[in-house]
């Protein structure tokens, strides 16, 4: 009798009802920083709630209580996978605002850590992923690449996951001597474990299929949506920062930007795969090209000025005095800047009434405008697609939440 | 009449069984793939825990666990089925143990007038037994999951009993060709046929292994068959609400289905504890010089040695699936079940059929 | 050097007309300035533009803001394919910074940050609003990534979104009272659900 009706409803007839189930925040594949309100059918998410907030810091409020260059320790908070590509965002942005040019060779050293940034960022992403599709050992393979690669960092900047390396109008120090070398050693070995992991995964049927044709969006929705980076890349769309609008010496370096075609997970996974290669690309020319000279902007209204020059310089003297009590004088103005950070464009917005502190200090997390749209790409999918698909969005809590 | 050495006798291989796979099996399985997995994935492993100094390469973390699991908590959610709750890690634990029963981990000596067979019960339709008896471990996976009053873990059980249900069809389907080229569903005789290498089921049945083993991971939920306890979807899966020793018998459930598993693929076709091309009797009478018991005593002692590295070695190719791949999807591993691996068993079955019918395959 | 000269300019556009300015800022304003003032040179709707820093940015009144933004996402031209960000800012006390904030009497100014993916370009749309009618048509319909930037600007500066589908909180709880990034919220300010400190 039911059949035959027009507007037959199976779970009217048959007495069921969708199940409602919370998936985070403390749930292992939401890392404790994202809340997903389902609503099931079966195994097939019929609607889907992204709650975000668990990790959010007030940064935009601390922000405009701080000096502006009290503002770095913060900024390696946002995304902690890659803490020095935040610092030379903010940085950028700014110089920017202040209007002064960093010498040739802080623009290296910058360009050669924020690609670390990128490593780290990627080689992590792409181990998560690996991890909560269950292959544990492709994910301590990335894991132990990115080990060494902090090592690296650690030896430029002393610490391994929030740099702080970064200042306005320069950095906190030069690299070590034998800096050349020893990444060369490093990138010897992660290409090694970079082999071992692409072939653990890329040639495997079963993570194939958990990853080819989920989480799928159009190049159209995804850039309504406010995609960038590698997600919108694999899109098809070459929209870089560092290509399109080249910050630093990106101008100069030779390098490409993957991009993918269909836009599901799997593109998503190579397109970050790639950029991997790219960056260590990017790095060995970096470290061809890079000058000899000073790191820091020679003016000691907007770089803090060495010890000996405080001791013997009346003006740097003034300044350092002036700058720790006061903070730099930014002068009036807005400004926006905007970075290619490891999960895309990460902006920095400005507004300055020339006092120490900013009037505000925003932030454009590229993972937050993805993290909205990731019921459009679930939904009606299976419970298992989520996981993927949330991954290579790679929400960084603390970018996201801010 | 069951006389007084029968009982003891049977006894013995009872005790010598629950010890192996409880005492030895479960927790150095644990270790083996804390280590085992170290090794694969560039790392030291599990190498804290100590007495008086001692470390013993990490042996002692499978104490550690133990007690620290004992003194947990037997935490009971509210709005679960308490009964049904206590009962299915039980309804886990014995059928895995209970499958052990049939399966040969030696072959047949004499001691005196006295006929000892490795088995605790040799019985004529051992292979159906197994198979049956595994299947009851569906129920307390699955009243595991829906006593808990967790959606997670509903879900899990839901995932699990679909799962197992399907692959068992599978699994029986898949050494049906083997019963036929052996001619007889006692594990007894099966391993008695071995006796010649050229007889073993792998040389034969190859593709029925590949398709069994398998079938056998994914019966034990393991990866990458895991997803009824995929922790990254469903937390824990089926045993997400479960705390202390109820914990210790899913997971020690577990594991002993990985031997058991293990011992039935040693069984079918790596020619149990037979060595190759070393037949028993040659190899009691290598030892004849000792005396007849002794003799048959050595022999025992070798075989079972051997089945017990066979199966470690099978237990080893597991571990390495495990560290190696990734996790399917739930529909995926219905439709591998079905559309897959079903079909090429029938097609095998037919094969073989089809190979004793022209004497392709011989008939032994 | 070059900034002082920057904020010369602003302050003597401050005392002009609407039309004025616009005329002002043609002569040494990019393409993208060139083609939006054009389009809307006979209304009022563009209150201010420049490219400071090589920022291009429009101020438009806030009752107009979806057509100002309809014609920017299909204007065969511009095509502002990506909205990259949307923000608020909280003048209060600061007003000095953008002078025609006190001619409007606006204490907020939502911010949008236009991309143009084909024509690679940027403008920065900014939309003034009192503080007493801190309302502003909601763009959710032209851009769908507008939606939880519009939430955040609610939730953080009490900015309502009119025709926004769900104008929820998204970073704090619904139980927050207050919006925190407004100036006049203390940062030592204590929530009802935490309670004083000890």
């Amino acid at each position: 009798m039911a059949n035959n009706q027009k507007n037959y409803d199976f779970h009217k007839e048959s007495h069921t009802e969708p199940l409602e189930i919370n998936m985070g925040p403390s749930h292992p594949a939401t890392h404790g920083t994202v809340k997903f309100y389902l609503t099931l059918d079966g195994e097939t998410i019929k609607d889907i709630d992204v709650e975000i907030g668990y990790l959010h810091r007030a940064f935009e409020k601390e922000c405009e209580l701080q000096h502006w260059s009290g503002i770095f320790p913060y900024t390696d908070r946002l995304d902690y996978t890659a803490g020095v590509l935040n610092n030379v965002g903010y940085a950028l942005a700014v110089e920017k605002l202040i209007g002064i040019e960093t010498p040739e060779r802080c623009k290296y050293i910058r360009v050669i850590a924020s690609e670390m940034g990128r490593l780290s960022g990627h080689y992590t992403n792409l181990a998560a992923c690996a991890m909560e599709l269950g292959a544990l050992t492709a994910f301590l393979y990335f894991v132990e690449a990115r080990e060494y690669l902090w090592d690296l960092i650690e030896s430029f900047c002393g610490a391994r996951l929030t740099h702080n390396y970064i200042r306005i109008g320069g950095l906190t120090s030069d690299l070590p001597d034998e800096f050349p070398e020893s990444t060369e050693v490093v990138f010897k070995k992660n290409e090694k474990l970079y082999d071992d992991f692409a072939k653990l995964l890329l040639k495997n049927r079963i993570f194939l299929d958990r990853m080819r044709d989920t989480g799928g969006i159009s190049a159209e929705l995804a850039k309504e949506w406010g995609f960038s980076g590698p997600c919108l890349r694999a899109c098809g769309v070459p929209f870089d920062v560092r290509k399109s609008e080249p910050y630093l010496v990106y101008d100069k370096l030779d390098f490409e930007i993957p991009i993918g075609s269909t836009g599901d997970n799997f593109d998503r996974f190579l397109v970050r795969m790639d950029e991997i290669k790219q960056s260590i690309r990017i790095i060995r020319q970096c470290l061809k090209q890079i000058p000899d000279g000073p790191i820091n902007v020679d003016d000691p209204m907007w770089r803090q000025p060495s010890k000996d020059d405080i001791n013997s310089d009346m003006e740097s003297m003034i300044f350092h005095f002036k700058n720790v009590i006061e903070g730099q004088k930014v002068p009036e103005g807005e400004v926006y800047h905007a970075i290619e950070a490891c999960n895309g464009e990460l902006g920095f917005y400005l507004v300055s009434n020339g006092s120490g502190s900013p009037v505000k200090c925003r932030v454009r997390p590229p993972s937050f405008p993805m993290t909205s749209a990731l019921p459009i790409m679930v939904k009606g999918s299976l419970l298992a697609d989520l996981i993927p698909t949330f991954d290579m969005i790679n929400l960084i809590g603390g970018e996201c939440d801010r | 009449m069951i006389g007084v050495v029968d009982l003891i006798e049977v006894l013995v291989k009872i005790g010598f069984i629950v010890v192996l796979l409880v005492g030895v099996f479960a927790p150095v399985l644990t270790w083996v793939e804390r280590k085992q997995s170290a090794v694969m994935q560039d790392r030291i492993g599990a190498n804290r825990a100590d007495v008086f100094g001692f470390r013993i390469i990490g042996l002692l973390h499978a104490a550690a666990d133990a007690i620290k699991l004992i003194f947990k908590e037997d935490f009971i959610p509210r709005g679960a089925d308490r009964t049904l709750h206590t009962l299915a890690p039980i309804m886990a634990l014995i059928p895995a143990i209970l499958a052990f029963s049939v399966i040969p981990f030696g072959g047949t000596y004499t001691f005196g007038d006295r006929e000892v067979n490795l088995v605790i019960a040799n019985l004529d339709v051992g292979v159906l037994f197994v198979f049956a008896i595994t299947s009851l471990a569906t129920y307390g996976v699955f009243i595991a999951g829906w006593s808990s009053n967790n959606n997670w873990a509903l879900l899990g059980g839901l995932r699990a009993s679909a799962q197992m249900f399907s692959y068992e069809v599978t699994m029986g389907l898949t050494i049906i060709g083997l019963v036929m080229f052996y001619q007889s569903l006692s594990m007894v005789e099966i391993v008695a046929k071995q006796d010649i290498f050229w007889h073993w089921g792998i040389i034969w049945h190859w593709p029925a292994f590949i398709l069994f083993l398998a079938c056998a991971v994914a019966e034990n939920k393991r990866i990458p068959f895991d997803a009824p306890e995929a922790e990254s979807e469903l937390v824990a899966g089926y045993f997400t609400e479960y705390s202390g020793l109820k914990f210790v018998m899913f997971w020690t459930a577990e594991f002993i289905e990985i031997v058991t598993i293990s011992a039935l693929c040693v069984v079918l076709f790596f020619g149990g504890h037979h060595i190759p091309f070393i037949a028993d009797a040659k190899l009691i009478d290598c030892f004849s010089s000792l005396g007849a018991n002794i003799a048959n005593l050595v022999a025992m002692v070798i075989g079972v040695t051997v089945f017990v590295s066979k199966l470690a070695i099978i237990i080893f190719l597991q571990m390495t699936i495990r560290w190696t791949m990734p996790r399917f999807r739930y529909d995926q591993i219905m439709k591998l079940g079905w559309k897959m691996i079903l079909p090429l068993s029938l097609i095998w079955i037919f094969v073989v059929g089809l190979g004793m019918l022209t004497n392709l395959i011989p008939r032994i | 050097m070059e900034k002082q000269t920057i904020g010369k300019s602003l302050d003597s556009a401050a005392g002009m007309n609407n039309q004025k300015n616009i005329e002002n800022n043609k002569n040494n304003s990019s393409v993208v300035i060139n083609r939006v003032t054009d389009k809307f040179s006979d209304s009022k709707l563009i209150i201010y533009a420049h490219s400071l820093l090589g920022d291009d940015t429009i101020v438009v009144q806030p009752a107009e803001i979806i057509n100002v933004m309809q014609f920017l996402r299909y204007d065969k031209l511009l095509t502002f394919d990506m909205m990259i960000d949307l923000t608020v800012v909280d003048y209060l006390g600061n007003q000095q910074i953008h002078p025609y904030l006190s001619d409007l009497r606006a204490r907020f100014e939502v911010v949008y940050h236009l991309y143009s993916i084909d024509k690679n370009h940027r403008l920065r749309v900014k939309a003034p609003l009192m503080e007493e009618n801190a309302f502003i048509n909601s763009i959710t319909g032209i851009w769908g990534g507008a939606n939880w930037f519009e939430r955040e600007a609610w939730d953080l500066y009490g900015i309502v979104f009119q025709g926004h589908p769900n104008l929820r909180r998204i970073l704090l709880y619904e139980e927050f009272e207050g919006h925190p990034l407004r100036k006049e919220y203390s940062k030592t300010k204590r929530q009802p659900l935490i309670g004083p400190r000890n």
